[in-house]
């Protein structure tokens, strides 16, 4: 498999505690003062020249917050976060807004570049391969940059832009659904969220309109101390069909930065989104130090009758991780799945899984989790498949396996399952094995070398959900999962 | 050549000793069959030749072609050409056998400094290989011996083998679980390697093997040594007396 060897190839090219994607960017950039103040709310929300209803929405859910306390039942361990010590507001000095690519400070492009992201169409178009085109929605600290693709998708009645751009320029859509998914008082985060964000993806796709091509947007965090706020909303009207993908990468820092995003879907009758993630933020050095904390709201209304909510998620980076992308099934016959890689290694904290909430007559959902914890990282699957009283026939099957490498580390699993419908089916297993020294044996034995062998035995092990990534995404999730268990045998 | 030299080694955990004074010298072009009763250490010595970390060896040496292989990891030791064929095949679920074969073939040839294999090249060796063995391709989707039936797994190994083309097979009672037309087939298989840069060290408890793959040497391996030596005729008065004679000897 050519992947493993690539994998491999990097994996030895590379330091032990290298992450990749560290460098930083030498940019001027424009911050609001540090701390969070409603006048620091004030200054975002005319940053960004939103309408009226939307600041007295984000001051709303500050004077909310104030009020909340942060979670604590989750399985991970870090100091104290101090909110008034980030910086909320944090923009290229060069780019107020998305424009047109010409417009884009060089600067940006080369750290685009140097990532990997396509961000010019015609190179895109010229690709030696004949590969399937991106549209790409490029979020640098607390601005979209670049949205490409966008006339074409235009042309198909597909809106993507910046969330920025969505509240200036289809501000009525934006106000139907902002928050209907996840309530302004859900959750610490959520609320906090819901004050500060500064920018974000939004994807409109209306009735019958199969998207043209895959959306995707990338996320970069460059600044020092600066937290990332991102807001994603999309919407599929009756009958269409979008998939998204969302990428993630900051440099290398010592000291933890905030991310604490909110994505909303909403899927109306016979609609389907598919929404995937490669989250690669940086997770810290070998000894624990520095790295990304990850607390990130995803939920996606299955609100109409025979809707899909794909949720895929491949998750490598972060010191910590608390996420829980969920489905809330309303529409009758709609369907949640929920497939998931949560790779940890050095001292990295993974809390994540799913929540399947079945409201509505005959709907289903499946859970496939793979958790691999190296090093001495913990590595927690914390699921809720619930039924309501209505949701007859609900149906669902979850699959949750660990696989250990090492003596250090620890992997949980903690379901939660919940029904008030006798007609519910709900199945649960869970596995958790080990590398086992005869497996390494084996293929050492063939040829491999050690991390040869892990990374065929990993790659193995996280095959059900690889093969539910887009296609160009795969190869590239296999990568990236080598890589973060590097240094994790011998 | 393959010398092994006064070769003592134990289990590395608890230090039980299992091999007692190996001396062995394999030609290049030879077959040596290795016979012996249940226990005696016939695939401790087949694992400690690949190079298996569960034992310790404590006294002695062995050395394949000039070069000691107790210095070299079991893949260093994979790309010098040591093909170990299982006696109970490991599952890597997952991982489709073809994906394995690949895999493995790429690994071997890097560190010996060749090329990949071009993906039509290897698909056409493949299934030149498979053919001969009576492998399927949809067998080869498959996770690599994960619910395959013994025999499919014995055959499996002799296709990894074919693929790879090692300087020194050495096969584990590849015979058990084989039904007789899949041993014809897999022992033709393993006769179409034979060839004058070739060695193998065939472990078996039974003369049918034998009879297809004939052996120019035949050892006895009690209690940690080999304890007689003789051609092909010695398989034959095993098969009639057993060990009882040997194991006495070697008391
Ligand atoms: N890793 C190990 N831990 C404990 N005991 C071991 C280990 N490996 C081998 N032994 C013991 O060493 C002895 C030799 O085992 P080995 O598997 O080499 O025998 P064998 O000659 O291959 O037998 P068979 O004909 O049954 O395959 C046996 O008593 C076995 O239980
Ligand atoms: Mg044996």
């Amino acid at each position: 498999m050519a992947a493993v060897q690539e994998t491999i190839d990097r994996v030895r090219s590379i330091d032990v505690d290298q992450y990749k994607y560290g460098f930083i960017t030498d940019i001027e950039s424009e911050k609001a003062p540090k701390g969070l103040n409603e006048d620091i709310i004030r200054f975002i929300s005319a940053k960004k020249n939103e309408p009226e209803w939307m600041l007295e929405w984000r001051l709303e859910a500050y004077r909310r917050w104030l009020t909340m306390t942060e979670p604590t039942w989750a399985r991970v361990e870090y100091p104290k976060i101090d909110f008034n010590d980030i910086y909320y507001y944090a923009a290229p000095k060069s780019a107020p807004g998305p424009k047109s690519l010409d417009e884009v400070d060089p600067e940006l492009l080369r750290t685009y570049e140097k990532l990997g992201i396509p961000l010019r169409e015609q190179e895109i178009l010229a690709g030696v391969e004949p590969k399937s085109r991106v549209a790409v929605d490029a979020v640098f600290d607390s601005v979209s940059v670049v949205t490409t693709f966008k006339e074409e998708l235009k042309k198909a009645g597909v809106i993507f832009c910046s969330i920025s751009e969505a509240l200036r320029e289809h501000p009525e859509l934006v106000r139907k659904y902002i928050g209907s998914v996840v309530p302004v008082t859900d959750n610490f985060y959520a609320t906090l969220n819901s004050a500060v964000f500064t920018d974000g993806s939004f994807v409109y796709v209306p009735e019958g309109v199969r998207c043209p091509m895959e959306l995707s947007t990338y996320f970069r965090i460059n600044e020092k101390n600066t937290g990332q706020f991102e807001r994603t909303l999309i919407i599929a009207e009756k009958g269409a069909y979008v998939s998204y993908l969302e990428g993630c990468t900051a440099p290398q820092r010592d000291e933890n930065q905030l991310h604490a995003a909110v994505v909303e879907l909403i899927a109306l009758d016979d609609a389907e989104i598919k929404y995937s993630t490669v989250q690669n933020w940086f997770p810290g050095d070998k000894e624990g130090k520095g790295g990304i904390y990850n607390f990130v709201t995803k939920r996606g209304d299955c609100r109409g009758k025979n809707s899909k909510i794909s949720w895929t998620q491949v998750e490598t980076g972060s010191a910590i991780t608390w996420k829980y992308p969920s489905c809330i099934l309303r529409g009758d016959n709609s369907r949640g799945e929920f497939y998931s890689i949560a790779v940890s290694n050095g001292y990295q904290q993974i809390d994540s899984g799913t929540k399947m909430i079945h409201l509505g007559k005959n709907t289903s959902s499946r859970i496939i989790s793979k958790g691999i914890s190296a090093g001495k990282s913990q590595n927690t699957y914390r699921g809720l498949v619930s039924a309501h009283r209505k949701a007859s026939n609900a149906r669902n099957f979850t699959q949750c396996d660990s696989l250990l490498i090492g003596q250090d580390c620890g992997a949980h699993t903690v379901p939660y399952i919940e029904s008030k419908n006798a007609t519910a089916v709900f199945e649960h297993e869970a596995t958790t094995s080990k590398i086992s020294d005869d497996q390494m044996f084996y293929c050492q034995q063939r040829g491999l070398s050690d991390e040869e062998a892990v990374a065929l035995i990993v790659n193995g092990f996280v095959k059900d959900v690889i093969q539910q990534l887009p296609m160009e995404f795969a190869v590239e999730a296999q990568k990236l999962i080598s890589i973060s268990l590097e240094g994790s045998v011998g | 050549m393959l010398e092994i030299k006064n070769l003592h080694a134990r289990i590395a955990e608890d230090g039980t000793e299992i091999l007692r004074g190996i001396d062995l010298v394999v030609k290049p072009g030879e077959v040596h069959a290795i016979m012996g009763p249940n226990g005696s250490g016939k695939s401790t010595l087949s694992y400690i030749l690949a190079g298996k970390d569960d034992y310790e060896v404590t006294e002695g040496d062995i050395v394949y072609n000039g070069q000691s292989l107790l210095d070299l990891a079991p893949d260093e030791r994979a790309a010098a050409g040591v093909f170990l064929a299982f006696q109970y095949p490991i599952e890597i679920p997952g991982v489709a056998t073809m994906t394995f074969l690949k895999t493995a073939l790429n690994a071997q040839r890097k560190a010996r400094g060749e090329d990949e294999l071009s993906t039509p090249e290897f698909m056409k060796r493949v299934k030149e290989k498979s053919a001969e063995l009576q492998i399927t391709m949809d067998m080869l989707k498959r996770p690599l011996n994960v619910g395959f039936s013994g025999g499919e797994k014995k055959r499996a190994e002799i296709l990894q083998m074919a693929l790879l083309q090692p300087s020194l097979c050495v096969l584990d009672e590849t015979d058990s679980g084989l039904d007789i037309d899949a041993l014809k087939v897999v022992s033709d298989g393993v006769n179409r390697l034979r060839g004058p840069d070739r060695s193998f060290v065939v472990i078996t408890h039974y003369q049918r093997l034998l009879d297809h793959i004939v052996p120019d040497v035949v050892h006895v391996l009690s209690k940690g040594r080999i304890v007689k030596t003789g051609g092909p005729e010695l398989a034959l008065e095993l098969e009639q007396k057993g060990y009882a004679d040997f194991v006495d000897a070697a008391a």
